[in-house]
């Protein structure tokens, strides 16, 4: 259904037909810098709660949607490979993959700067890659090489990128919702006008400590935005078995809430858009994000026990975020079949590289095992089984 | 002002500790816990028969923090000109110079702004530094403790205060999986610089959750620093050095031990957070104990110094890590260990010593080490049992008098 409406809109907007081939290509525009902007509605509507919802007018740009695709396609195909290097036993432990949600990172971070903060879950890979981070140091944090944006220390469920205002990747669900509370409250006590995206899941939306830190949020008008990524499914259970009341944007109750389409990378955008002015005005405000994920929970889930395959190829078809944003370049002129399609080759490769080059690096020397775990002040001493063999201090 | 660093040597055994007053001894309210003198002193006699009955006439006196064994207090305090305070005092002061000097420095907890703080160790904070830096938060101990440690990661320095200790356990995920090891997943790319602090231990009929040593619980969490207060000074210092490190901090404090009044300096100093206090020097043992112990250890050690013994008491300062330095030079020297804690018997920190020490000195050790603990049972409420689970110096006596045969 949302096919077809997306088509329906698009005729609107349809140019005049003409191929790539028949325009000659010194008159072609550059895509790709092209910052001039289109307007493009969302497909479903926003619900709100307890606040106006915005417009359904995108303010977009050539150059944007192109990013998303690019950037989407890169986060799929990273997914993917971690898939397959999972299989073959280079990444091992938990391994939860985004693949399906990415429209959620790409829309966000073009809504916001890098001094913005976001913290995740332990689903971080493509947050991660949003944030700037590399692919390399992506895959080799996967596969506990030093080169890893952790050193190799953290794994999959630990990606941080001081730089760039990322703050992880946690491993307890729901955790981070203090940690984001108190990012922004560092924000708002620093009095810098910038906000904090604090992710989590339909799972984690019935723990205690959401509760409390929007209490306090609220109580101290942190510029707080917190974002349920409502993929349906807490691990193996489905929202209408976990939560009495599964409409997540509105359990702040006294907290203003956005329910969106978490698939659009569009709506995704204008609602952190939004919900950024919001919380540096009126303090926080609850996102919810209606997603999907199509591997299961983690790796070692395979997905397919509490939800049908039809289902899951069902989203696929009619939701998938990387195929409304294709038809869009497509619908809109912007691109042709063939320069997406080479696009995605080019992405293909990259990640293919940055695995190759992740597989060469090395691991981390012994010694990593006792580095970082004070900051240089404390001398602490540690032994092995065999004090002669291993006598470290702990720095 | 310049600031001193002080070691750990002499600092502690000030002669003007005040105790408590027994005739006063009111339900415990607590925001007035009664600070007064006590002429009454209380000599036990050895061994453990009439112990009992001596407790129960002389109960409340047994429950009172005496004044310490006259050493040589060569403290600034008695050289300068020095200011007498309490211990919640201190910490109050320590609190507000940190807070002076850097504006990252900021608070949260449980009534620590209007109220002043339950035990008025933020006391008239708030009123100077405004809302936004002592915090009041509702009664959420896992999301006001996340809280502080997501804004450290930001380089704030939040001080944690949790009313009681025990009410920690509710935020012991924050303070295990992101306080103590979040530098070492991110690579070293966050430091956490926060304190968490509280006042626990043994009180006066405080009900079993209200009693709690939560040492025990935190001494395995990779990351941490730990550190017991147990004298003004030591409290001051330890407060702002806590404050300064870049490493999560626990500051143990303990909840009869507010109203000791000392004689601390004037100039500015901080106390080394990894050192041991020498308390008293000695030559025939080492008594190895910290917080509320160490007077238990003091008193008991003015018996045994009229029995003849010469013991060394360290207050241990430094729960995580151990100050083996200090220790090992006073196992050399006496060749046997006591340790003297509060924590219960199973897993406690004395438990952990007792394993330091026996890999690292045994060659050194004439006598097995003797652990004196709380007995593993919840703390019951009725005084003569209370008095039961925790060391009392008699104790203390009878195990020097073994160790030493």
């Amino acid at each position: 259904m949302a096919l077809s409406r997306l088509s329906l809109r698009s005729n609107r907007f349809l140019r005049p037909s003409t191929t790539a081939a028949a325009l000659p290509s010194s008159i072609r525009r550059h895509v790709s810098t092209d910052t001039t902007p289109i307007t493009i509605e969302t497909a479903v509507p926003f619900e709100s709660h307890l606040c106006d919802a915005p417009s359904r007018s995108v303010e977009t740009s050539s150059a944007e949607i192109l990013s998303f695709f690019r950037d989407m396609a890169r986060m799929r195909r990273m997914e993917i490979a971690a898939d397959s290097l999972y299989k073959s036993k280079l990444i091992r432990g938990f391994c939860h993959l985004y693949d399906g949600q990415e429209a959620l990172a790409v829309g966000m971070e073009a809504a916001i700067t890098r001094k913005d903060a976001i913290i995740t879950s332990y689903r971080d890979h493509c947050t991660f890659l949003g944030r700037g981070g590399e692919l390399v140091d992506a895959f080799s944090e996967l596969m506990g090489r030093k080169r890893g944006c952790s050193n190799g220390k953290g794994g999959s469920m630990h990606f941080y990128k001081k730089d760039a205002c990322f703050y992880g990747g946690h491993g307890i669900v729901g955790a981070q919702i203090p940690l984001g509370c108190g990012l922004a409250f560092a924000q708002k006590y620093s009095k810098e006008e910038f906000v904090t995206f604090t992710l989590y899941g339909d799972g984690a939306a019935n723990q205690g400590q959401l509760f409390e830190a929007l209490n306090i949020a609220a109580l101290w008008d942190l510029p707080a935005i917190l974002v349920c990524e409502n993929n349906h499914y807490g691990m193996g259970t489905a929202t209408w078995r976990s939560a009495k009341s599964p409409a997540y944007f509105k359990r702040g109750d006294y907290v203003p809430g956005l329910k969106v389409d978490g698939m659009d990378a569009l709506a995704v955008k204008q609602a952190c858009k939004f919900a950024k002015e919001h919380a540096l005005k009126n303090g926080p405000i609850v996102l919810e994000m209606d997603t999907y994920r199509y591997h299961g929970h983690s790796m070692s889930d395979p997905g397919s026990t509490y939800r049908t395959r039809d289902e899951v190829s069902g989203v696929r078809q009619v939701r998938d975020p990387i195929e409304r944003v294709r038809k869009l370049l497509l619908s809109h002129d912007i691109a042709t079949e063939k320069e997406l399609k080479d696009m995605e080759k080019e992405v293909r490769k990259e990640v293919d590289d940055a695995v190759a080059q992740a597989k060469e690096s090395p691991v981390p020397e012994p010694s990593e095992l006792f580095t970082n775990m004070y900051v240089k002040d404390c001398g602490v001493e540690s032994f092995g089984a065999d004090r002669k063999e291993l006598k470290v201090t702990l720095t | 002002m310049a600031a001193r660093i002080h070691g750990g040597a002499g600092a502690g055994a000030a002669t003007a500790l005040s105790t408590f007053n027994p005739k006063k001894l009111v339900a415990p309210s607590r925001t007035n816990l009664p600070a007064a003198r006590s002429s009454k002193r209380c000599i036990v006699a050895g061994g453990g028969s009439d112990a009992s009955k001596s407790l129960s006439v002389r109960h409340s006196q047994k429950l009172i923090a005496s004044a310490a064994v006259a050493t040589k207090a060569e403290t600034s305090a008695t050289t300068g000109t020095g200011h007498e305070l309490l211990l919640f005092e201190a910490l109050q002061e320590g609190l507000e110079e940190e807070m002076d000097r850097d504006p990252h420095v900021c608070v949260m907890g449980e009534d620590v702004g209007h109220y002043g703080g339950s035990y008025k160790v933020t006391k008239g904070l708030a009123d100077k530094f405004g809302d936004l830096r002592v915090l009041d938060t509702p009664i959420c101990e896992n999301a006001f403790t996340g809280m502080g440690i997501g804004a450290a990661m930001t380089g704030l320095r939040p001080v944690i205060e949790g009313m009681n200790m025990g009410f920690l356990l509710l935020a012991f995920n924050q303070i295990s999986n992101n306080c103590g090891m979040l530098h070492y997943t991110s690579g070293g790319q966050f430091t956490i610089p926060v304190v968490i602090r509280g006042p626990g231990g043994v009180g006066r009929q405080l009900g079993a959750e209200h009693s709690q040593r939560l040492e025990s619980y935190f001494q395995s969490i990779p990351g941490i620093q730990m550190v017991a207060c147990s004298t003004p000074y030591n409290a001051k210092g330890l407060m702002k050095a806590a404050i300064r490190s870049e490493n999560p901090v626990i500051l143990f404090e303990h909840v009869l031990l507010y109203n000791l009044k000392e004689k601390i300096p004037d100039e500015e100093y901080i106390c080394n957070l990894e050192e041991a206090e020498m308390v008293r020097p000695g030559e025939h043992i080492t008594i190895l104990t910290y917080s509320r112990m160490r007077y238990h250890v003091m008193q008991a050690a003015k018996t045994l110094v009229n029995k003849g013994y010469d013991p060394e008491v360290i207050d241990i300062r430094s729960l995580k890590p151990f100050d083996l330095y200090t220790i090992g030079n006073s196992v050399k020297k006496t060749h046997r260990v006591l340790i003297v804690e509060e924590c219960m018997r199973t897993g406690g920190i004395g438990a952990s010593l007792t394993a330091a020490i026996n890999e690292n000195f045994h060659d050194y050790l004439d006598a097995p080490v003797m652990c004196l603990s709380s007995q593993d049972v919840p703390t019951p409420y009725a005084g003569t049992l209370e008095e039961w689970t925790v060391v009392q110096p008699a104790q203390i006596v009878t195990a020097v008098e073994q160790l030493c045969q």
